[in-house]
């Protein structure tokens, strides 16, 4: 059996099916990675460790982040069609961006299942909360996730470790947020504030989960499952390893794969009985769009046409503020866990008049943080909003003592605020085969082409307003200009908030969708996507947590079939 | 199966030597990273570094400049050293080589320092007396208040003050002048009582109920518990 490992569900499937006995081939497309390798360890280093203090010259969420790659790879590029965007990000590491993601592992609502049911757009999945939820609790306590129980309809509580208290910024945010009846609960994180196995430690509150954490005490798909999984015996891991395509035999099944070692630029094959895809969303299509055969002219599992097909991410938007009685403030240890401690759950599905159809939460930022390359740029516009109006003090700060005393007095008192919201999946957002780019390695590259539609603008819109909302109430003040209609409300570009799925959904019908409830494709049954890939709506949930749970239903489903002999 | 498998093996092996260790001991990690090369890089990451590295861009003179002005923006006090303790000049060097945007402008903006002065006092900038470095920075220190024909000065001066500030405060002076306590090991029990009292905040009954308790963080979590005491 093989599969092709990169993100969250190919460690999830590697990890249950090697520990069923299954003989598991992994191909990593980049080098191996375990956080407590000490050659690879960023965690605890200080901003001087680096020349450039941590900036993002080589890896773009800066030196100390966890992912090797990026927005650009050199030698392996994509396209996008004209006027349209899209950022495509991509971590070439074993655990890929599960090494550096933001840990924030929510479930997805009964509603998020079927929200056409709702508001008649996109399309219901072919399965609901109640055949999933087994799979999430499943996760909880295999992985682990901080959190509390709360009872609100469409975001379902599980099994919660305890979180941690909230920081001084999340106290006055929260403060603010209840006088305008905005929801702020415990945030949902899989970081371990008590362990969950021996093998794990418990975090020690260093803030710096991107990192991914040497002691396991996050949830990297690395440490947490493949390693476990290598220690069974039954793994092969490849690194390096480039995968062109998935081969077939006469009959157009799945027969393996073959892929270019990026040591020595030679072709090799790996065969197997089962081929489970996990590259990623954007990744699996394009392996499978370029697994072209007699049987299979529009490449592999793709009699639909839909492979590429309905591709969506989160939409972001976001605003940052200074809370004035934080100016000054007294100096203590505030790191916590890597990320906020406290957010804001979409708190509005029973409104149907916003004008928009689709919900967003709020994530929330500040504090005492670390400073590495760019803190303490523009100091002069910091101050300025900082102290109003007042011209004289401006201009007494323009450099010396006055300048030093300012960043100290102005350090921990700014917050930002992000939305994270659903887009609408629309067919006409994909990615496809570039006929006229290859890579370096002579397999032909995505193009992009996906544009946001109004419903997400205006989501975006209600977004901006909303922070404004909550920065009032806390006595903010809020900085930079508010983004307009001009500038789309802020709007990331599609991509950016690397959410991105649906490029091989999940669906009954043969004709609409790539993969069948399990996750099997429709036209070859022994083949598999356990990645964003099969989602038919991203809700406004971040992916990770559902892409695990399915990943194991989907294993569960390859055990039970393997007994049977049925492939 | 084709293909090289060599790798699993030897990941198989430096997870059982490190696990014990460094789980029991968060403090282990403290010891692997001050023995450990570098900081975590790949080989193409070190590459590029040892390439930059090996390569010089200011001259000795725009240096001195730099150096001159780095401890005007940011001066020694009471109690914590200047940009120039910091070794900032330093890092200014690095980053324009890694960044080579600022290099254009980090030279021309030297350049036109140079002429200002001497245009001025008929002396470049270093030879100027402090008063008349004074009279010059004054000029191009404050963006709102600047004169059109001094425009570019202050566009210098403006990213000068950026590299310097975030040089200095990213340096282990810098952290320690700016009262940085954060990056070690700890257990995270909320906002100092003290501090939740000046800014007139509280923990609600329901946090303090729910968050974790320092005592129960080294318990392996019992969910068969957890079930018998939370409805789900």
């Amino acid at each position: 059996m093989h599969c092709r490992f990169w993100r969250a569900g190919g460690g999830m499937a590697a990890n249950v099916l090697a520990e069923a006995g299954y003989k598991i081939a992994i191909l990593e497309a980049g080098p191996d990675f375990d956080p407590a390798n000490p050659d690879q360890i960023t965690q605890l280093r200080f901003p001087y460790e680096s020349p450039r203090r941590g900036a993002g010259t080589t890896r773009p969420f800066g030196d100390f982040d966890m992912a090797y790659g990026g927005w650009e790879i050199e030698g392996e590029p994509y396209t996008r069609n004209e006027g349209t965007k899209f950022d495509w990000f991509r971590s070439r590491m074993v655990g890929g961006r599960t090494n550096h993601w933001g840990r924030i592992s929510l479930r997805f609502g009964p509603l998020d299942f079927k929200r056409k049911d709702f508001d008649g757009k996109g399309d219901n999945w072919p399965i609901g909360y109640e055949d999933v939820r087994p799979y999430y609790d499943k996760v909880d306590k295999m992985i682990g996730v901080f959190g509390t129980m709360e009872n609100i309809p469409n975001e379902p509580d599980g099994f919660f470790l305890p979180p941690p208290k909230p920081r001084l910024h999340e106290l006055y945010i929260k403060k603010g947020a209840g006088k305008v009846g905005i929801p702020m609960i415990p945030s949902r994180l899989s970081i371990l504030t008590k362990t969950v196995n021996k093998k794990r430690g418990a975090c020690f509150y260093c803030r710096q989960c991107s990192r991914s954490c040497a002691v396991y005490a996050d949830f990297s798909s690395s440490s947490v499952l493949i390693n476990p999984a290598m220690e069974s015996g039954n793994v092969d891991l490849y690194v390096n390893a480039m995968v062109q395509e998935v081969t077939t035999d006469n009959e157009g099944k799945a027969t393996g794969v073959s892929y270019i070692n990026k040591e020595d630029y030679q072709e090799y094959q790996v065969k197997s009985k089962v081929v489970i895809m996990a590259a990623s969303a954007c990744s699996s299509a394009r392996i499978l769009l370029n697994s072209k055969s007699r049987q299979h002219p529009n490449g592999l599992a793709n009699s639909s046409e839909h492979i590429g097909k309905y591709l969506h991410d989160s939409t972001g938007s976001s605003r940052g503020a200074v809370i004035p009685s934080l100016i000054g403030r007294k100096r203590y240890n505030e790191d916590g866990v890597g990320g906020m401690h406290l957010y804001t759950p979409w708190w509005l599905n029973d409104q149907k008049d916003l004008g928009f159809t689709r919900g967003y939460h709020i994530e929330y930022s500040g504090g005492m943080n670390m400073p590495a390359y760019g803190f303490g740029f523009n100091m002069k516009d910091q101050m300025n909003y900082a102290r109003g109006e007042d011209i004289e003090t401006k201009i007494a700060r323009g450099y010396g003592l006055d300048l030093k005393e300012d960043v100290k007095l102005l350090y921990g008192s700014t917050v930002g605020m992000s939305g994270r919201g659903e887009s609408i999946a629309r067919k006409e957002n994909y990615c496809e085969i570039d006929p006229n780019a290859v890579d370096k390695y002579g397999i032909p590259v995505l193009r992009f082409n996906y544009q946001w539609s109004d419903e997400e603008r205006k989501q975006a819109q209600h977004m901006n307003d909303t922070f404004e909302e909550i920065i009032d109430a806390m006595g903010g003040i809020p900085l930079g200009e508010k983004p307009g209609a001009e500038d789309d409300y802020g709007l990331l570009n599609p991509g950016s908030i690397i959410h991105e799925v649906g490029t091989t959904r999940m669906g009954n019908d043969a004709k609409t969708s790539v993969v069948n409830k399990f996750n099997q494709a429709h036209d070859v049954p022994n083949l598999f996507v356990v990645d964003g890939g099969p989602f038919v709506s991203q809700a406004d949930k971040n992916p990770t947590w559902t892409i695990l749970a399915l990943a194991w239903r989907a294993s569960d489903y390859i055990k039970e079939t393997m007994k049977t002999g049925r492939f | 199966m084709i293909g090289s498998v060599g790798a699993s093996f030897v990941l198989n092996g430096c997870i059982a030597d490190k696990e014990e260790k460094v789980l029991e001991n968060p403090e282990v990690l403290e010891d692997a990273i001050e023995n450990g090369e570098g900081y975590g890089r790949t080989p193409a990451e070190a590459a590029r570094d040892a390439r930059l590295r090996s390569k010089t861009f200011f001259s000795e003179h725009e240096m001195e400049t730099i150096a001159v002005l780095a401890d005007m923006i940011i001066p020694t006090d009471n109690n914590f050293g200047s940009a120039t303790d910091a070794e900032v000049p330093k890092f200014i060097e690095f980053i324009v080589k890694d960044m080579p945007e600022h290099q254009t402008p980090m030279r021309g903006g030297l350049m036109w320092l140079d002429h200002e002065s001497n245009s001025r006092f008929q002396k470049i900038f270093v030879d100027s007396s402090r008063q008349q470095k004074i009279e010059i920075v004054d000029d191009i220190a404050y963006p709102d208040h600047v004169e059109p024909t001094k425009k570019q000065g202050a566009i210098f001066f403006n990213r000068m003050r950026n590299l310097v500030t975030t040089g200095y405060f990213t340096s282990k002076i810098g952290l320690e002048c700016l009262g940085y306590k954060g990056n070690r090991p700890n257990v995270w029990d909320g906002v100092p009582e003290e501090v939740l009292r000046e800014h007139g905040l509280a923990y609600d009954e329901k946090m303090l109920r729910e968050c974790i308790k320092p005592e129960e963080r080294n318990e392996v979590m019992n969910w068969e518990e957890y079930e018998r005491t939370h409805m789900l």
